[in-house]
């Protein structure tokens, strides 16, 4: 059965002008996000860095309070929001996935940093994931290296927006079948299995860093070791102070 | 103390302990001579009670195990000592039964170079979970391909009930590492 869009089509001049006079229309779509939009308690956790900007978002200069999100809830199963705020190591992975099971629909996931996006800086790493959006998936992807706490408003203010444009009736969690639940990850021999799920992330199809991957460091005549038995390389020579520059009219 | 007036001082005290100038730093020739040499550090006249770090490092031809030592009463340091090992057999007698803060340190070198510490208390991995195979840090290391997925990965996501495409599988059959010969 098709449902009608709840939409409201009152004009916005005239809701304005009947608030003045202590009239408010809405719908019920718009009172129930305004109300979950405005109360997103997100989860208490941090990685690495990014989290030390997320405090400072929460403290009175910033104060996410301000967007009602400032109820940094200590358990999975009473908050909405999910900032994945730092580096997601191979050994932290199947905790983070289990963590984002475990919390109630609707539930969000922010990104916050280059790390949590795709790795960051330390992509390279035997032990770092590439992005947590291998495993689960993310509503808000936010950059930066750590981003910015105003960044991280904005990053908000972006889910708000999401929020607002979701209904009730195509709500997914008012939905049968739905499924948020993912499988966690193994730890294996050489890092996780599966190295990502394929259900919600695949890899680029041209990727300039793929001949990088799987590449040993090759043990001879090219690599060479530094040999510390000899003595250290001369300090490089300073250079000759400059001729003496012409005299300039002052002192002549 | 400089370095040359440290190394004479102990060629003096231990004889028959063989010592190498490195750069700032002392080799211990033999590894089996390095509790002696920390032992006699700790308790003589030098007080050298603290052990800061114990760290690997790869240099091809052999493993290196590098203790950086301070005296917290007298205020001197920073004193280094060196130990070579083979690639092969990496085993490094332990320091935990004089310098206390060695263990997880040499936990940390075990784990990321695979230098053996004997007589070390409980040697597991550290950082790396139980399973992992391999030595990370160490030079010949090869990283797995994490953009690829292998049959290992497929078993598991056809146990999990995840849909793999036809593509995906078919990428799964052709090997991932490109071996290169060594010494090109």
């Amino acid at each position: 059965m098709a449902l009608a869009q709840n939409i409201s089509t009152v004009d916005d001049g005239l809701k304005s002008e009947l608030g003045k006079k202590g009239i408010v229309v809405t719908t019920l779509n718009e009172l129930y996000n305004w109300g979950r939009r405005s109360s997103i308690w997100p989860m208490q956790f941090g990685l690495a860095c990014c989290a030390i900007e997320m405090i400072a978002t929460a403290c009175a200069r910033y104060d996410i309070a301000r967007f009602g999100a400032e109820l940094f809830r200590a358990s999975p199963r009473q908050s909405d929001l999910m900032i994945v705020a730092g580096t997601v190591t191979k050994k932290m992975a199947p905790n983070v996935v289990r963590l984002y099971n475990q919390m109630a629909e609707p539930k969000y996931v922010i990104t916050m940093g280059a790390c949590a996006i795709a790795g960051g800086p330390f992509i390279d790493g035997v032990n770092v994931l590439r992005g947590i959006d291998r495993y689960i998936p993310v509503d808000v992807h936010l950059p930066g290296c750590p981003p910015r706490p105003e960044a991280l408003l904005y990053g908000l203010m972006e889910l708000q927006k999401k929020i607002d444009g979701q209904t009730i009736e195509t709500t997914e969690w008012y939905q049968k079948g739905l499924k948020r639940e993912f499988p966690i990850p193994e730890y294996g021999p050489k890092g996780l299995i599966p190295k990502f799920n394929p259900e919600i992330w695949n890899p680029r199809e041209e990727d300039h860093r793929r001949e990088r991957y799987g590449q040993p460091i090759l043990i001879g005549k090219k690599t060479k070791a530094p040999n510390l038995d000899a003595p250290p390389a001369a300090p490089r020579p300073v250079p000759a102070p400059a001729a003496t520059a012409p005299t300039s009219p002052a002192a002549s | 103390m400089k370095i040359e007036e440290f190394k004479t001082l102990l060629e003096l005290k231990l004889p028959g302990i063989a010592f190498k100038q490195v750069r700032d730093s002392l080799l211990v020739e033999n590894p089996s001579d390095l509790p002696k040499v920390a032992f006699f550090l700790k308790n003589s006249d030098l007080e050298i009670d603290y052990l800061s770090s114990v760290t690997g490092s790869d240099y091809l031809d052999y493993l290196e195990s590098v203790y950086h030592l301070y005296s917290t009463t007298k205020k001197t340091g920073l004193i280094t000592l060196r130990v070579r090992v083979k690639r092969d057999a990496p085993n490094v007698p332990s320091l935990v039964p004089i310098y206390r803060s060695a263990e997880f340190q040499e936990r940390e070198a075990y784990d990321m170079y695979g230098i053996i510490y004997e007589g070390h208390p409980d040697l597991r991995r550290l950082f790396m979970w139980e399973g992992f195979e391999g030595f990370p840090m160490r030079k010949d290391y090869i990283q797995e391909d994490s953009e690829w997925l292998e049959p290992e990965d497929l078993e598991w996501l056809e146990k999990h009930q995840v849909p793999v495409t036809e593509e995906m599988k078919e990428r799964a059959k052709t090997p991932r590492i490109i071996k290169k010969d060594a010494g090109e």
